[in-house]
């Protein structure tokens, strides 16, 4: 099929960046929408031009890294995908389809389509981990005893990717749902329960330190969430961080 | 505490809980107000003790001020905080393939609620307390000494027809804003589980049918007096 891509450009963090048109002929509707921004590249390459930067490693939807908001939607108009898991036959020969960076304060722009997520490592850093000892005597892990739903549910939570798609989509740039998995993954399970209080208090100050917005429930980050990562985790977040305040 | 009351998840928190009572308050002025079409004798009874009772006066009504000031002041703030979070806007944003419209303009229903408030306050708060407390009338009783005003001053005012409309408007907004808003405040205090998904629906009927009653109480002043 063929194609008319408008694409953010943007040289640098300083520069001020624009949307550029560009064609695109053949593609095939198998090809994942990362293989046709490398049929693009090297179209660009080879006329001389600059590449389109964009993120990516695994291409297999594990990462996180691959952003992209396509067509007003963060890894496009699919369900439960990243943008490398999503397919070109999810679009019409044809069609123009814009791509943009992921948009909010606390993801700066770096180059094109490339933003810096570090505020979510810095917001794991503050709290985001159990202290274990592994000095070699190291407890056998079946021995804790821990309920089937809750490490099912734990499980859940941990498979949050940090891809920031959660960020990109909501209205208000918050972060609440990858912020709530990850206080979740911990907080329903044993080992999570030394460190609780502190963690979540932590994990929030960072979170609003980095100037992400408030949560107004309006859900959009759990459609778009390429992990299915539910808004209970949420919920569960803010009972924690009450309950936390309550404590100290 | 103020660590908390500062912190996002803390002024969600509050957000919530004055949206909560507030939702109850409104629950208990349509209870009085329906009264007016049933009976005129109650609903007149009733305003007289709730205008004059100390405790009513005196410890509700400063709660229910603050809670109402609190509420659209902190949807302010809120919003612009939000509105900062993201510096550069989307060139293309399909926002209704994951939320609902009425999700993404709180602070459109809000903020035509908060006119309506403004005209009602005009409408019926300020003639209360000039009459109660600046010329010091606490009867109750029309000019003429012949039974309660209540009933007559409410009737009265929705004989204007711009002004029946303006109420129903008002009430579109108020349920548009709790079609979101009732679930939403569940979800802020942390209350999601299977109790309060059952109390999705509730949420729905009450976001739809408090507002229906209270322009079909306005309709019926009109059109009969
Ligand atoms: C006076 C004008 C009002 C304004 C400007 C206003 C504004 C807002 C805004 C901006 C929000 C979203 C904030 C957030 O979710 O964090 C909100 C939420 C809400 N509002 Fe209002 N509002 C007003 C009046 C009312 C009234 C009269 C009621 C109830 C009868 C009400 C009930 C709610 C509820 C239930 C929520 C959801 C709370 C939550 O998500 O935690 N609002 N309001
Ligand atoms: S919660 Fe979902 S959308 Fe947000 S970072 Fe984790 S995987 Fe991505
Ligand atoms: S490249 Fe790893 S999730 Fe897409």
């Amino acid at each position: 099929m063929n194609l008319t891509l408008k694409i953010w450009r943007q040289q640098g963090p300083q520069d001020k960046g624009k949307m550029v048109d560009y064609k695109v002929s053949d593609i095939s509707e198998h090809m994942s929408f990362l293989e046709m921004m490398d049929v693009l590249n090297e179209q660009l390459i080879n006329k001389g031009d600059e590449p389109v930067a964009f993120d990516h490693d695994c291409r297999e939807g594990i990462c996180g890294m691959c952003s992209m908001y396509i067509n007003g939607e963060a890894h496009g108009p699919d369900r439960g995908v990243t943008t490398c898991q999503l397919h070109m036959r999810m679009f019409k020969d044809g069609d123009t389809i814009t791509i943009e960076p992921f948009r909010a304060k606390a993801f700066p722009v770096i180059k094109d389509l490339v933003v810096d997520r570090s505020s979510f490592d810095r917001i794991q850093h503050a709290g985001g981990f159990i202290s274990v000892n592994t000095s070699g005597n190291t407890q056998d892990a079946n021995a804790i005893l821990i309920d089937k739903h809750d490490a099912d549910t734990a499980m859940d939570a941990a498979t949050c990717i940090g891809c920031g798609a959660c960020v990109a989509s909501c209205k208000n740039s918050s972060a609440m749902l990858f912020v709530g998995a990850k206080v979740s993954q911990y907080a329903l399970l044993p080992q999570g329960q030394v460190e609780a209080v502190d963690r979540v208090k932590n994990m929030v100050a960072q979170m609003d330190l980095e100037g992400f917005g408030n949560c107004t429930n309006t859900g959009a980050c759990e459609v778009e969430c390429p992990k299915g990562i539910s808004l209970e985790n949420i919920a569960r977040m803010n009972r924690e961080f009450l309950s936390a305040n309550i404590k100290s | 505490m103020s660590g908390f009351l500062n912190s996002s998840i803390g002024r969600k928190f509050t957000m919530a809980l004055s949206a909560l009572f507030l939702m109850l308050f409104i629950l208990q002025h349509f209870a009085i107000n329906i009264l007016s079409v049933f009976s005129p004798d109650s609903f007149n009874e009733i305003s007289h003790f709730m205008g004059t009772n100390p405790l009513v006066q005196f410890a509700l009504q400063p709660v229910l001020l603050f809670g109402v000031i609190y509420h659209f002041v902190m949807g302010f703030i809120l919003e612009i905080k939000n509105r900062n979070a993201r510096t550069v806007k989307y060139y293309k944003n399909n926002g209704a393939a994951n939320s609902t419209w009425m999700s993404r303009n709180m602070i459109w229903s809000g903020g035509f609620i908060l006119v309506f408030l403004v005209i009602h306050f005009i409408d019926f708060w300020f003639p209360e307390i000039n009459t109660k407390f600046i010329q010091g009338d606490m009867s109750g009783l029309l000019a003429d000494g012949e039974g309660y005003r209540y009933y007559e001053e409410l009737t009265h005012k929705f004989v204007p027809v711009w002004r029946v409309a303006l109420y129903c408007v008002g009430f579109v907004f108020l349920s548009l804003h709790l079609l979101h808003g009732f679930n939403s405040a569940f979800q802020s205090v942390g209350a999601n589980n299977k109790y309060i998904k059952g109390l999705k629906g509730f949420g729905k009927a009450y976001a739809i049918l408090i507002p229906l009653g209270f322009i079909f109480i306005a309709l019926f002043h009109h059109f009969n007096h």
